[in-house]
């Protein structure tokens, strides 16, 4: 295993290693040499500038910049490379856009999307849904683009955080001159050798003082603080491959449910896929008060304060058949219903729809009601039979949505919007047989010589809850990748890593310093810490 | 109280203002010798009044919540003011990082400007509505709301660094655009001030459309230019002859209040345009040109270090606020942490923008103008996510 790594890491052969001027042997692709600092790329070393980008992983080779032969090499480079990652980020983001020019399919209220858009929205509308953007962020295209960040994500991160680690664990006090003069902030200054121990001594405290960590060797400091900065980036990575793990854990069967179900008060019903049935005991909506309004809306009407169902979960026994009891509670909007792993939800509360009719049988002779019977509209069997006071009552069709279509009746849907009944009233004593048409908001003119007339005495309404159920098994793991997003963001960009190398030699003071943030507040560091030894320096402006 | 909460919001407002004319008279040193001192003297005047501001701007927000019993952030108006709010307290953050007089030249006046656009809209207390009432309401609004001050910031600081280097010129495409910001933020008081204006005489329109099969009223609160599409005007009042709208809104504009927004982008077209021909007659020059003295004094190295720092704060409030505890809530409320509901997709947007400016300036070593430019860029779409997706784009979100 460790042999396994570091021939991934180091390379397979040191043939062509790089050697300093310092003796140290480093490997290819090295900018600056890992003991001392030289430059050692030939551009680098001849040009005059600073060495600002190179710093940036302190002049560590990469693998992908080492290994660059086989398949898997030229995959990791791909996938290694910030501008790639930068491409598949913009590729995202203006795709994203472009999704919400017009509501996406889930939004859409129709069954017939693609009708839908070409009616609604014309003819972009119409390429809208053939390109696919109608339903985008569930297209194969979209789920590869952040699949490939999250490859880039992991390629990207392990390219540089182990040459970065290795670097910053292995720093040596002692830098090259060359190094030191020229980084982004540096100064140089002749001193005389007397100065030199005063002048030293005064760099060093003032920089603990500046609760920099401070090491000395020979003639040189090198003063370091907020290293953790350098890993925030990496650990932020880290928390992002987490959540986006946690996103495909959904395909995981038994992981991922979401099934919507409607559930009347009263009702008890099966939950989908799951192995539970849940009773509505009752859905209400509450308004609010005229007097909790605030001062200005006092005078407008149905604000809508809360919606409630109270609901019952019941687990079936195999064997009896029977439901116990698991849980009782109640869903209102931002607090569902839990138990174990799933979660109940309200997303929609129809009110006062009409579930029950309270039927009166009259005599027409006297006026006189004879008995009543109740139906429930929900639950009406075929020849149902009720009983009023004696009098036989049987149903013998029933039309929830009653409509004539042509001369013949029919029901639009099995809703109750308008019951009709054809119902037959027998006496039991007399054997005498009646039928008559019942027909909601009509008044029907049925036979002459019927002894019966059938009314509405009371109905019954009904609430009715939409209920999404809800099993996300790996929102645990999203939440940790959040949090460990967070931990890198606020490592990363609340801290900076500031690092002062000085050399003093007999003749001159050479300070360079190098931050990866920041660099004003590092200048006023510099600034501050080289007056109290004494050294003619100007890096910020009053 | 519901008095005394307004007198305090236009107390903030004129303390806004007054700060930022404090901080415009911190850049102006006509003479070399006593300029510092002058300078320090305006530049102190100018962040005291800033913090008394946000002090009376956080017990505008604290009454608020008293009279309404719910933090401030259920409403376009509510938002937005709270959003200036966010502003003034990363500026001040920003300033006492790096004590820049400029930086208050330029980030109170636009303060100033968005403290209007946001009492354009209606400012009654409404109660909350069942899906606004838990605490992330304002755990998620403000502390996303906190980002996106601090990336506000970063714009200013962006805006000026690139006028600094482009300002002055009268030709050239970064001089152009530069002046198409400018000409935009006009637009944005003219917005303001048309809107307050009718507000104070009272005016008032309506139409009656439909809206998801119910006949719905929209209430014009500035001369209807546009009407809703399929409205039936219901209660003209005339402007200028004007008796109906010129024209209706088109159909695929399905945000609620689409026609509205349409009339009141209108309106700001409008007023804008007629205001910067006002100032150009006035002035002789671009607006750019006006302003760039203000900007000299200013080393640019620091002005694109603030842009990234007020970028690198902004992030991480950000990315908590707007992603990670909008999909806790999203959980909550909704049952799904992540719906692709257009708010939410803007807010990945923009995130998915700043870590490529992130990447873009930490990896390729774009800094400066290309720095400055993306930092204008990301403000640009927290406003279209404020403007256009609130409004005309039609989605869970869009309480306003």
């Amino acid at each position: 295993m460790e042999t396994g790594y570091r021939q991934f890491w180091e390379g397979y052969v040191l043939i062509e290693n790089t050697k300093c001027a310092c003796g140290h042997n480093n490997p290819v692709g090295t900018i600056l040499c890992e003991y001392c600092g030289k430059p050692l790329d030939e551009a680098i070393k001849n040009s005059e500038q600073t060495i600002e980008n190179e710093m940036r992983y302190e002049g560590k080779a990469r693998r992908s910049q080492t290994y660059t032969t086989s398949l898997f090499d030229k995959t990791w480079a791909f996938f290694s490379s910030v501008k790639v990652a930068i491409v598949l980020i913009v590729i995202t983001l203006i795709a994203s856009g472009i999704g919400t020019i017009f509501p996406q399919e889930t939004f859409v209220p129709s069954s017939n999307p693609e009708g839908y858009y070409e009616d609604e929205y014309g003819l972009l509308g119409k390429w809208f849904y053939l390109i696919g953007f109608s339903d985008m962020y569930n297209s194969w295209w979209y789920i590869l683009l952040l699949s490939m960040i999250g490859v880039s994500l992991v390629v990207c991160s392990l390219d540089r955080v182990i040459p970065l680690y290795k670097a910053l664990n292995n720093q040596k006090v002692i830098k090259n001159t060359e190094f030191i003069k020229r980084q982004r902030i540096s100064h140089v200054e002749k001193i005389v050798e007397t100065e030199k121990e005063h002048k030293r001594t005064a760099l060093i405290e003032s920089l603990q003082q500046k609760r920099y960590n401070v090491s000395v060797e020979d003639d040189a400091i090198l003063a370091e603080k907020g290293r953790i900065s350098r890993w925030g980036p990496y650990i932020n990575h880290i928390g992002l491959i987490l959540f986006l793990f946690g996103v495909f854990l959904r395909f995981v069967p038994g992981w991922y449910l979401s099934e919507t179900m409607w559930l009347q008060e009263e009702e008890v019903k099966k939950i989908p896929e799951l192995p539970y049935y849940v009773k509505n005991e009752r859905s209400l909506v509450e308004m609010y008060e005229p007097h909790e309004l605030p001062p200005g809306s006092e005078n407008q009407t149905n604000f809508v304060k809360e919606y409630q169902t109270d609901v019952t979960l019941y687990q079936k026994d195999d064997t009896t058949g029977k439901l116990t009891e698991l849980k009782k509670g109640q869903i209102l909007i931002n607090h569902p219903f839990e138990y174990e792993d799933l979660l109940l939800y309200q997303s929609d509360l129809k009110a006062g729809q009409l579930s029950g009719l309270e039927l009166a049988v009259i005599d027409k002779e006297n006026e006189q009601e004879v008995g009543s019977f109740s139906v429930d509209l929900y639950d009406i069997k075929a020849n149902q039979v009720y009983h009023a006071n004696g009098l036989n009552v049987k149903v013998k069709s029933y039309f929830p949505d009653f409509e004539l279509q042509g001369n013949q009746p029919i029901t639009k849907s099995q809703k109750p919007n308008r019951p009709a009944f054809v119902i037959e009233v027998t006496d039991p004593k007399t054997k005498r047989q009646e039928v008559s048409w019942v027909i909601s908001g009509m008044d029907f003119e049925n036979p002459q010589d019927n002894q019966y007339n059938i009314q509405l005495k009371d109905f019954k309404l009904v609430n009715t809850a939409g209920l999404i159920v809800r099993v996300d098994r790996s929102l645990s793991v999203m939440l940790v990748g959040g949090i460990v997003s967070m931990i890198g963001l606020v490592m990363g960009f609340y801290w900076q890593h500031r690092r002062v190398w000085v050399r003093v030699t007999n003749n001159q003071i050479v300070i360079g310093g190098h931050t990866n943030k920041n660099w004003y507040s590092l200048r006023r560091d510099i600034q501050s810490v080289a007056e109290t030894a004494g050294l003619k320096i100007k890096l910020v402006k009053e | 109280m519901v008095q005394l909460m307004e007198y305090m919001l236009l107390a903030t407002f004129f303390l806004y203002l007054i700060a930022a004319v404090a901080f415009v008279m911190g850049t102006r040193g006509s003479k070399e010798d006593d300029k510092t001192e002058r300078m320090q003297k305006w530049q102190k005047i100018g962040v005291g009044i800033t913090i008394a501001g946000a002090l009376l701007h956080l017990g505008f927000i604290i009454l608020r919540v008293l009279i309404g019993g719910h933090f401030p952030t259920s409403n376009m108006f509510e938002f937005t003011a709270f959003l200036c709010f966010a502003s003034v307290i990363a500026f001040i953050v920003i300033y006492f990082l790096y004590r820049s007089a400029v930086l208050g030249a330029f980030v109170m006046p636009i303060v100033v400007v968005l403290l209007g656009y946001a009492a354009a809209f209606p400012r009654d207390i409404q109660p909350l509505i069942p899906a606004l009432k838990s605490h992330w309401l304002y755990i998620h609004v403000t502390t996303a709301a906190l980002g996106q001050g601090a990336f506000m910031v970063a714009f200013v600081a962006g805006f000026i660094y690139l006028i600094q280097r482009f300002g002055q010129n009268a030709k050239g495409k970064q001089a152009f655009w530069l002046e198409t910001i400018m000409v935009l933020i006009v637009m944005f008081i003219g917005f303001s001030g048309v809107s307050l204006l009718f507000e104070a005489t009272g005016y008032q329109s309506v139409y009656k459309h439909e809206v998801d099969g119910q006949l719905t009223e929209q209430e014009y609160e500035l001369p209807p230019i546009v009407a809703p599409n399929g409205g039936i005007p219901e209660e003209i009042t005339p402007f200028w002859g004007l008796k109906e709208a010129l024209f209706e809104a088109p159909a695929w504009m399905i945000g609620q209040k689409a026609a509205l927004t349409l009339n009141s982008v209108i309106w700001a077209i409008i007023t804008g345009a007629i205001l910067y021909v006002m100032l150009r007659l006035l002035i002789r020059k671009r607006m750019t040109q006006l302003v760039h003295p203000m900007t000299k004094k200013i080393d640019l190295e620091l002005l694109d270090e603030i842009t990234y720092r007020a970028i690198a704060i902004g992030f991480p409030l950000f990315t908590l606020g707007a992603l990670i505890f909008a999909m806790i809530w999203a959980h909550e409320a909704w049952g799904r942490f992540w719906g692709w509901d257009p708010k939410e997709t803007w807010a990945l947007i923009t995130w998915l923008f700043y870590s490529a400016y992130l990447h873009l300036r930490l990896s390729r070593g774009w800094i400066g103008t290309k720095s400055a430019w993306l930092a204008v860029g990301g403000f640009v779409i927290i406003l279209i996510n404020l403007i256009v997706v609130n409004l005309i784009i039609a989605g869970l979100h869009s309480y306003a």
